[in-house]
């Protein structure tokens, strides 16, 4: 199995193709279904965005290991280098959206996943991280 | 992909067999407008069991189809949408508000016949 994934991101069908790798990726590291479907919720959103407001980008699905514990999970990065985000902090306000989407996107993916990053500069780009933790028996 | 549409007296039945691109989605609203104004029909079942995904365009999608259905006098019913999605859908904050879902087809289909013979009596 690949600890490391790359999905280019141009086209609505790249969303499904990213969101399907994420789901068997999830389902060999040993996900519950429930937790296959919130990231591949969440990545569905975040492939969106990137085709949405970029046209192009990647998603990087990567195995990872917390520091203090053996506990797995899968990182998700979602990256583009397309017109950023003014203010961040209003792009993660549910029903913000400056494209007559519903904006759901950002905040609901920030609740889909255990942890979410997001960095962006405007004229460069946004660079999304999230990460589901794998649940301790 | 393309999503069948069968009609059945005056309801249309679709039932959305693998995952679905946007464009897929925008087609099928389409499709499913042209046929309800051509086969005059009363009441939509749309199946999603198949989806193991129903994101916030997606969604969106479902509820414009019943809106605008809604206006040409059909209701739409949106059937088995699989728990693991419902949870998604919550999380997300999509609610399909003012759509009305049913267990499976057959909870759907009779759910719209027992509005059309409310109706006729």
């Amino acid at each position: 199995m690949f600890d490391e994934v790359i999905v280019p991101i141009s086209s609505d069908l790249d969303i499904v193709a990213a969101r399907q790798n994420a789901r068997s990726m999830a389902a060999k590291l040993g996900f519950a279904p429930i937790d296959q479907t919130l990231i591949a919720t969440a990545i569905s959103e975040l492939a969106r965005n990137i085709v949405r407001y970029a046209q192009h980008g990647e998603i990087l699905l990567k195995v990872i290991e917390a520091k203090n514990s053996s506990r797995g999970g899968l990182m998700v990065v979602a990256r583009d280098e397309g017109p950023g985000i003014l203010n961040t902090q209003q792009a993660l306000e549910d029903g913000y959206s400056t494209s007559g989407s519903l904006g759901l996107g950002l905040p609901g993916a920030k609740r889909l996943m255990d942890e979410f990053e997001i960095s962006s500069a405007v004229g460069k780009g946004t660079t999304v991280t999230v990460k589901k933790w794998l649940k301790s028996l | 992909m393309e999503v069948p549409i069968l009609k059945q007296g005056e309801v249309l039945i679709a039932t959305i067999q693998a995952a679905l691109t946007d464009n897929d989605l925008r087609t099928f609203r389409s499709a499913l407008l042209d046929h309800v104004v051509r086969s005059r029909s009363r009441g939509i079942v749309i199946d999603v069991t198949a989806l193991d995904v129903l994101d916030s365009f997606g969604t969106r999608t479902l509820s414009e189809i019943a809106l605008m259905t809604r206006l040409r006098g059909a209701e739409t019913i949106i059937v088995g949408v699989q728990p693991e999605v419902a949870f998604a859908m919550v999380q997300l904050g999509l609610t399909l508000e003012g759509v009305t879902t049913a267990l499976d087809l057959e909870e759907g289909l009779a759910y719209l016949n027992r509005k059309a013979k409310n109706l006729r009596s």
